[in-house]
């Protein structure tokens, strides 16, 4: 099972390759459980669309 | 610089665009310089970003189009300058700027977080895309990470390079292109996290 720090290990992994089939159940598998790794993962990809937006913003 | 583009107030629509485009420099130069890190380049880029808006026939509704559109030609043109840099023996380098263990401590000895550290909900966050405070304060969580590794995060980021392309461009393995990638989005987060969204600033502009 995993623990925290390699489920962060493979959400941020995610962002960059197509993870696999058993990274991406194991991974699911623990999201349903931690909290704390769900608003990580919620975050990754808040900053994705933070970059999308970051040229756009007007100030 | 070369001097700014006619300003010659006939026809209307060329002057609005003129005008539209120098208040776009700003912001131009300030997206350049962040992923170039070099001032010249990032000169010459935006100048040139201009010259080909200014010397296309498009039109547009809005300032909005207008922006997306120069901001997209300004990304090819960094874009093009990253890929004719020669290889910089930066690969080494970029990949230990981070320590291994910069965030372990986030962590206990089992791997799961610690309670201090554990993430807490952001809320809403997209709210915050409107408050020009935030921007200025994801700007400067970019600026605080390493030079190459934030270079690496905005190649991936914010010009859309694959991965495979940035291993090659920097001549870095791809486990090292993800190491790099995985410390920057938990620095980048990490910061977020402390100057934002449990910041302050935040409770006061919101």
């Amino acid at each position: 099972m995993l623990n925290c720090k390699q489920a962060v290990a493979l959400m941020t992994q995610g962002m960059d390759r197509e993870l696999g089939a058993g990274q991406r159940m194991s991974l699911r598998f623990h999201l349903m459980m931690c909290s704390g790794c769900r608003n990580f993962s919620k975050q990754m990809k808040f900053i994705r669309e933070g970059f999308r937006k970051f040229p756009q913003q007007d100030n | 610089m070369q001097d700014s583009p006619s300003l010659n107030p006939d026809p209307r629509g060329e002057r609005d665009l003129s005008a539209d485009l120098a208040a776009l420099r700003r912001d131009m130069l300030k997206f350049a310089r962040l992923q170039l890190r070099d001032e010249a380049a990032a000169e010459d880029a935006v100048q040139e970003a201009l010259t080909a808006a200014l010397g296309s026939q498009q039109s547009f509704g809005n300032r909005a189009q207008l922006k997306t559109w120069v901001f997209g030609i300004l990304k090819n043109k960094i874009v093009d300058i990253i890929r004719d840099r020669a290889r910089s023996p930066v690969a080494a380098e970029t990949v230990d700027e981070i320590p291994d263990d910069a965030y372990d401590d986030l962590f206990n000895e089992n791997g799961f977080w610690r309670d201090d550290a554990r993430p807490s909900s952001w809320g809403n966050p997209e709210n915050s895309f409107s408050s020009q405070q935030f921007w200025q304060v994801f700007e400067i969580c970019l600026t605080r990470l390493p030079k190459n590794t934030a270079r690496v995060f905005m190649m991936r980021e914010m010009l859309g390079f694959e991965t495979e392309e940035i291993c090659k461009e920097l001549a870095i393995s791809p486990t090292n292109c993800w190491v790099v990638l995985h410390r920057a989005r938990m620095g980048l987060r990490l910061c977020l996290d402390e100057r934002w969204f449990n910041s302050e600033n935040r409770n006061a502009e919101l």
